[in-house]
């Protein structure tokens, strides 16, 4: 593996070749990459696995967007165009490992085995986040931008402490990273040589501001060279890159030599969320050419190609696909639940008395609200 | 670093191991204690915790090495070893975002922010995770996290040496927040806090540090969420905390004098409030005035004579008085002694409280 921070520092000062060509084991044409890196093309199974897993992710994400549109969900942002990153990245993760995601990382969220009702919970608005985080291995939403990545460099040097074999994923967008935090997390992690991955799906956008308004840097892989932190420029949209990069940097990472950085490139194909107008900042024609290389197609056309992927294969993914949609929907339209006299439950390990008296007075306004006999 | 977590030094304490900087007396000393510094007692309760609990950890900047730069942590590094007590990059955030994640993963991190002012960094971290996670996640994630931060005047510092910051962190649902007042609370609160599952903001009064007292160091005592009364009283009760609870004891000596017979409370956890101590309190004296340093508008004092007034309206004698900061930014050394609140002020306020 070619660390792009090495290459980065015996660069000439300058030099515009600072920002170098993602590494790429598939192109978009579904043809073997020649910008490979030292990358290690996954097994035949595991693109396999990627590709599927994709298209569920892909038929979660749509389905979560349509069931917006419906006022089920109170907001979602969809992680559409990068699903090569969500699901590559969390494949490559062990069992004991953990995923620290953003509010965009919902289908991460989702493939990394989070049942669909609880992974949309705190986009749905009945609790903040609807899974238990120990169960899955996996931090909340964070709705912050770049907090997450020090809760994820903490919770990985706690492990190194302990003796535990674990790595940390922390998931940052291109636009967390001109947040303080992510500075932090990049410096502490490094400074402790903590088992942490770094994954910045650079998608184009922080909401509107566009990557050259965000930062000066050659590239965001190349910030990596501050911290003593190698790091690596990727094609985000090339799920065999991505899952690549990303099991080189957990393996390197539960070897003791440190985090390493992970940029990759990619593209946000949905607005913000349902309630942004990306036609205010962005060309119709760029969308569409970002959405024609799509990673789903780029991996189905690669395999199809080696015999690995046929029309009934493909067909009856496309059934499994419609399936967990159909789930998703059922379950996601059912009435939601909700219980008043828990927001007082786990403000504290024990509620205080003052919460106590609180939570005893909503009930009785509910309860009085609520017609008695008499008044029917 | 996995064997110093489970070295026979982090496991318990030898009969007659002392950490450098302890002050403290041994088991074998306790029943005649020497006079111990808050400062001494504080190092104290980090030692005990970290022998007691191996999840403890305790790191921030110039906590190792060199022992903080108030020494509440000397002599830690060098008995417990890096695994347990390690200095850290220069970034406040870093060190509450990361405490976070370790907590999360099963320690229990006791960190320090060098002083007040320069804790704000770490705000975000602190008001919308440390003090959110639990309740985020149905209390599924239990953040046992201590901040330690030096806090509040009287020390000649210079800009950003001496704020008051307890209104920040009392105002925000899920954190606890406490101030000991003396060596002797310094200690028990500290171990308490420690021990507590929620994460505590422990606001250590600077200008006390150096203060002794002779008392037996213990766990032993009112839980972490009681007030204590310093001084019973019957005509007056002064509500102090942190740096205050002295020169409240102070004044309700001085106040004897003059014949109004004061009852000091130290409230050491302004949240959760002891509110039922309070109201006890006032409604048998009559009258009540709230002390501390911190500016008035919006303080803390705020909400405790809110509080009084709902509760006691019918028991008062006058209206509940605030002797507070002024409020204006914390001033020079060569200033800060108009603003912070003295005996006079105290006694002056006493006076005032309709005694005809």
């Amino acid at each position: 593996m070619t660390l792009l921070a090495d290459s980065l520092m015996t660069a000439p000062s300058g030099d515009p070749g600072l920002a170098a060509a993602p590494l790429q084991l598939i192109d978009p044409a579904g043809q073997p990459g020649a910008n490979r890196g030292g990358l290690e093309l996954p097994a035949p199974e595991t693109l396999s696995d990627l590709h599927r897993r994709m298209v569920l992710g892909r038929a979660f994400d749509v389905q979560a967007t349509a069931l917006t549109k419906q006022g089920r969900l109170a907001v979602y942002p969809s992680s559409r165009g990068q699903d090569a990153c969500q699901v590559g990245a969390v494949l490559a993760l062990r069992d004991q490992d953990w995923l620290f995601p953003t509010y965009r990382d919902s289908v991460a969220i989702f493939t990394r085995g989070v049942d669909a009702p609880e992974a949309l919970a705190l986009l749905r608005g009945d609790w903040h986040c609807g899974y238990d985080p120990y169960q899955y291995r996996v931090a909340p939403h964070c709705t912050p931008l770049a907090t997450s990545a020090l809760h994820a460099v903490g919770f990985a040097h706690a492990a190194t402490l302990k003796g535990e074999d674990l790595v940390a994923l922390a998931m940052l967008g291109d636009g967390a990273t001109s947040e303080g935090d992510t500075h932090e997390a990049f410096n502490f992690s490094a400074v402790w040589k903590a088992p942490v991955v770094f994954l910045v799906q650079n998608n184009g956008y922080a909401i509107s501001v566009p990557l050259a308004k965000q930062t000066a840097a050659p590239t965001l892989a190349a910030k990596g060279i501050g911290y003593g932190m190698p790091s690596l420029l990727i094609d985000g949209n090339d799920a065999a890159a991505v899952y690549a990069a990303v099991r080189a940097g957990v393996e390197r990472a539960a070897s003791g030599a440190g985090p390493l950085l992970i940029e990759a490139v990619t593209y946000r194909a949905e607005p913000h969320t349902n309630a942004d107008d990306d036609t205010r900042y962005r060309d119709r024609a760029e969308v569409a050419a970002w959405r024609a290389r799509d990673p789903i197609a780029r991996l189905a056309a690669y395999l199809s190609a080696r015999g690995l992927l046929d029309e009934a294969g493909a067909a009856g993914l496309a059934e499994e696909a419609e399936r967990l949609a159909a789930s998703v929907r059922e379950r996601l339209s059912e009435d939601v639940s909700v219980d008043p006299g828990e927001l007082f439950d786990h403000v504290y390990a024990r509620p205080t008395a003052a919460l106590r008296r609180q939570r005893a007075a909503l009930l009785a306004e509910i309860a009085d609200a609520e017609p008695g006999e008499d008044e029917r | 670093m996995t064997t110093a977590l489970h070295s026979p030094a982090a496991a318990g304490t030898a009969p007659g191991d002392t950490a450098p900087g302890d002050t403290a007396p041994g088991p074998a000393a306790a029943a005649r204690p020497a006079p111990v510094t808050m400062a001494a007692a504080l190092n104290r309760a980090l030692a005990d915790s970290l022998a007691a609990d191996e999840r403890v950890v305790v790191f921030g900047e110039d906590v190792a090495t060199l022992g903080g730069v108030f020494r509440v942590t000397d002599g830690l590094a060098a008995r417990f070893g890096p695994a347990r007590v390690f200095d850290t990059p220069l970034a406040e955030s870093g060190i509450v975002g990361t405490a976070i994640g370790m907590a999360m993963n099963g320690l229990v991190p006791v960190i320090e922010m060098q002083f007040d002012a320069f804790a704000y960094p770490a705000f975000e971290q602190v008001t919308s995770h440390l003090a959110k996670l639990r309740n985020r996640t149905r209390g599924r994630v239990s953040l046992p996290v201590v901040v330690r931060v030096p806090f509040g005047g009287g020390i000649g510092g210079v800009e950003h040496h001496s704020d008051s910051s307890e209104a920040y962190y009392a105002h925000t649902p899920g954190l606890r927040v406490v101030s000991p007042g003396t060596p002797a609370d310094a200690y028990r609160l500290l171990r308490q806090s420690i021990e507590c599952p929620d994460p505590v903001i422990f606001l250590e009064p600077k200008r006390r540090y150096w203060g002794k007292e002779t008392a037996a160091l213990t766990t032993a005592g009112p839980p972490i969420e009681q007030a204590l009364i310093r001084r019973p009283g019957t005509n007056v009760t002064l509500i102090a905390y942190g740096g205050m609870v002295s020169t409240a004891v102070e004044a309700a000596e001085a106040a004897a004098g003059e014949g109004w017979d004061v009852e000091v409370i130290d409230l050491r956890s302004l949240a959760p409030l002891d509110e039922a101590t309070l109201t006890e309190s006032v409604r048998r004296t009559g009258r009540a005035v709230v002390v501390h340093e911190a500016q008035g508008f919006a303080g803390y004092g705020a909400e405790i004579a809110a509080r009084l007034t709902e509760q006691c309206f019918y028991h008062l004698e006058a209206p509940v008085l605030r002797v507070t900061g002024l409020d204006i930014p914390y001033p020079p050394p060569y200033l800060e002694h108009f603003h912070l609140p003295s005996v006079d002020r105290i006694l002056d306020a006493i006076a005032s409280l309709e005694w005809e």
